[in-house]
């Protein structure tokens, strides 16, 4: 769309049934265009957990293609480190004002023959997923978790939406984007969600320290490709929780550590415990402004920057737990929620599902309930 | 005229809903009634006449931005940045409001009832016989009062449940004008550099009094007794300097 719009940053929304009910995709639809206004046409996108229960055990990868040509060389890349349960076109509708648009394919697979103990499937997964991203020109994955998938591009929420027939699926939790591009292009890579394996983040913000993130993922054998600095909080993310296996709550805290007088201030113990997590994990700390959704197979976590520079409100309605940019977007799908609020600057709102008890151990968290 | 001028706002683009309001300001309307408002936007906005406007369902960001002369009363929450850069009259929110409320205000009232967001009266000044003033029922987040150069400041903690300190860190960081006052204590840890805790004078008390007995009446319903609320301890807050960054940035 051309013409003036008002500068206002991106707008996020996410939604989780605690209980895992199935969530329209209607919904989040009608929540994330509600915040149209913080967008500017360049980028929306969506992630849906629990949306493909016929194949719960294998990853599944969507993948953009630039061509067929790159398609094929992909598909062989694929075929030799995994097996392919089915594999298929993500189905797309036409949409007037999306002309240049990427190829999406899915592939559900299980590894083929870990190289070793020591490698496990989600390391072998993800070492694929770097390899894609950096050495294949023209394509990338879009996201990579088991019974989970981001749909994301360049257009406005609606018109991403009903590209990717949003509203054919149904999910237990959904995040959402409209993106508001600033200091990086508009492009199909650089739309929200950012994935890895089941970790999908939106983000409303601009991460400052992108540079040191970028460099200190680097050594863990991240590679940032998709030119957005978002990608870096969701590689972090794993990093911390799923390799290093450090609750998803202190996750958060390096994320959006504490200031040093306030760190000074805690009792012994916990005094230690965060000068240890800014010590160690000094270069993963986010510095800029930031709201983010960090979605996975176990539940949601919204959080903020230290001295809140970007919005987020939340709203528990029964087993529902919404968090969004603004009040508004959370009663255009629940018009009278049992309790709204704001979170905390740096405070993270971590909501598991009820029986999400395995993969909560799994992220270590369940010692912080 | 009999009656409010009643708009159902409901999927309405805000554009459209202002362009309205604005209309009718100008065709001699001066009571309106909007329904199910949900995040529109800039409502008041730029209005210069008396008029009355009730809104009744979520406002959306910069309620009543640069207005000077309307009262704007929302019977629900309100978003972030109420009253930015708002020169006169009154906003009154029967519940939450979000982040950087009063921003820049140069004159005219807000009355909110519950808790706001993070840095609420930044920047907010006096000019001659303009003073703005901020009345906060419920808590506040930080950098309250942040670079506050004028105005009137005021938070109540009226529905305590102990959950935290009344008001956020950073209290008036920057602050070089105006006053602010707390009811109850403030751990003098939370406040900025900039802002010194003085005793509270028998013109304090005055000036109070009328300001929460002025609240009090907007917030019938509730039945806040002013009498009851001035009897607490007060923290008042004003300025150690005018110009806190003088030796920073001056040579």
């Amino acid at each position: 769309m051309s013409g003036y719009r008002e500068t206002s940053g991106c707008g996020l929304s996410g939604i989780i049934s605690r209980k895992r009910e199935l969530i329209p995709g209607e919904e989040i639809i009608r929540s994330i265009v509600h915040l149209e206004e913080r967008g500017n046409q360049l980028g929306a996108g969506f992630a849906g957990y629990g949306i493909y229960p016929q194949f719960p055990d294998c990853y599944a990868l969507h993948i953009m293609y630039d061509g067929p040509y790159v398609r094929e060389d992909t598909e062989e890349y694929l075929k030799s480190r995994f097996i392919v349960e089915h594999f298929e076109g993500i189905p797309t509708r036409k949409v007037p004002s999306i002309v240049d648009r990427p190829i999406f394919y899915r592939y559900f697979v299980v590894p083929m023959e870990l190289p070793g103990e020591e490698v496990s499937p989600d390391d072998y997964v993800m070492a694929t997923v770097m390899r894609i991203n950096e050495g294949i020109d023209g394509a990338f994955v879009v996201s990579s978790g088991k019974n989970m998938g981001a749909f994301k591009g360049v257009g406005g929420s609606a018109e991403i939406a009903e590209f990717f027939r949003i509203d054919e699926y149904a999910a237990h939790q959904w995040i959402a984007h409209t993106r508001f591009p600033t200091n990086t292009p508009g492009w199909w890579g650089g739309a929200h969600p950012f994935t890895l394996l089941d970790w999908a983040v939106v983000h409303n913000g601009e991460i400052s320290s992108y540079g040191t993130n970028k460099r200190y993922l680097e050594m863990f054998g991240y590679k940032c490709t998709l030119m957005t600095d978002t990608e870096v909080v969701a590689y972090l993310v794993d990093l911390i929780v799923r390799r290093h296996r450090l609750p998803l709550k202190l996750a958060a805290d390096v994320l959006a550590t504490p200031f040093w007088k306030d760190i000074d201030r805690m009792e012994d113990g916990k005094r230690d415990l965060f000068t240890a997590l800014r010590m160690v994990y000094g270069s993963a700390l986010l510095n800029g402004p930031f709201a983010i959704l960090v979605a996975w197979n176990g539940g949601m976590m919204g959080l903020n920057d230290r001295i809140k520079l970007r919005p987020l409100v939340a709203a528990v309605h029964g087993d529902r737990v919404y968090m969004a940019s603004e009040e508004s977007a959370i009663r255009s799908v629940c018009p009278q929620p049992d309790r709204v609020w704001a979170p905390k600057a740096g405070d993270p709102v971590i909501v598991p599902f009820d029986d999400a008890k395995d993969a909560w151990e799994v992220r270590g968290c369940q010692a912080l309930l | 005229m009999s009656g409010p001028f009643v708009i159902d706002a409901k999927e309405m683009y805000y554009r459209e809903l202002n362009q309205i309001v604005r209309d009718k300001v100008k065709e001699g309307v001066t009571h309106f009634r909007l329904l199910n408002v949900n995040g529109q936007r800039y409502i008041g906005a730029g209005i210069t006449r008396d008029v009355k406007i009730e809104v009744y369902g979520v406002a959306g960001q910069d309620l009543g931005v640069f207005m000077n002369g309307p009262t704007i009363e929302v019977f629900g929450n309100a978003q972030d940045c109420v009253g930015n850069t708002m020169e006169g009259k009154k906003i009154v929110v029967h519940g939450l409001a979000g982040d950087v409320c009063g921003y820049g205000m140069r004159g005219g009232k807000l009355h909110i009832l519950g808790d706001v967001g993070y840095r609420v009266g930044i920047h907010m000044k006096t000019y001659k016989d303009m003073v703005p003033v901020i009345v906060v029922g419920g808590k506040a987040g930080d950098f309250f009062g942040e670079y506050m150069a004028g105005g009137i400041l005021i938070l109540l903690n009226l529905w305590d449940n102990g959950s935290r300190p009344a008001v956020g860190d950073y209290v008036a960081t920057g602050m070089h004008g105006g006053t602010i006052y707390i009811r109850g204590e403030v751990n003098p840890y939370l406040m900025g550099k900039e802002v010194g805790q003085v005793e509270i004078t028998s013109e304090d008390e005055l000036l109070l009094k009328g300001l929460v007995e002025d609240y009090c009446r907007d917030f019938a319903q509730h039945g806040l007794d002013p009498e009851v609320i001035l009897r607490s301890q007060f923290t008042k807050l004003v300025p150690v300097s005018l110009r806190p960054y003088g030796k920073v940035y001056a040579y």
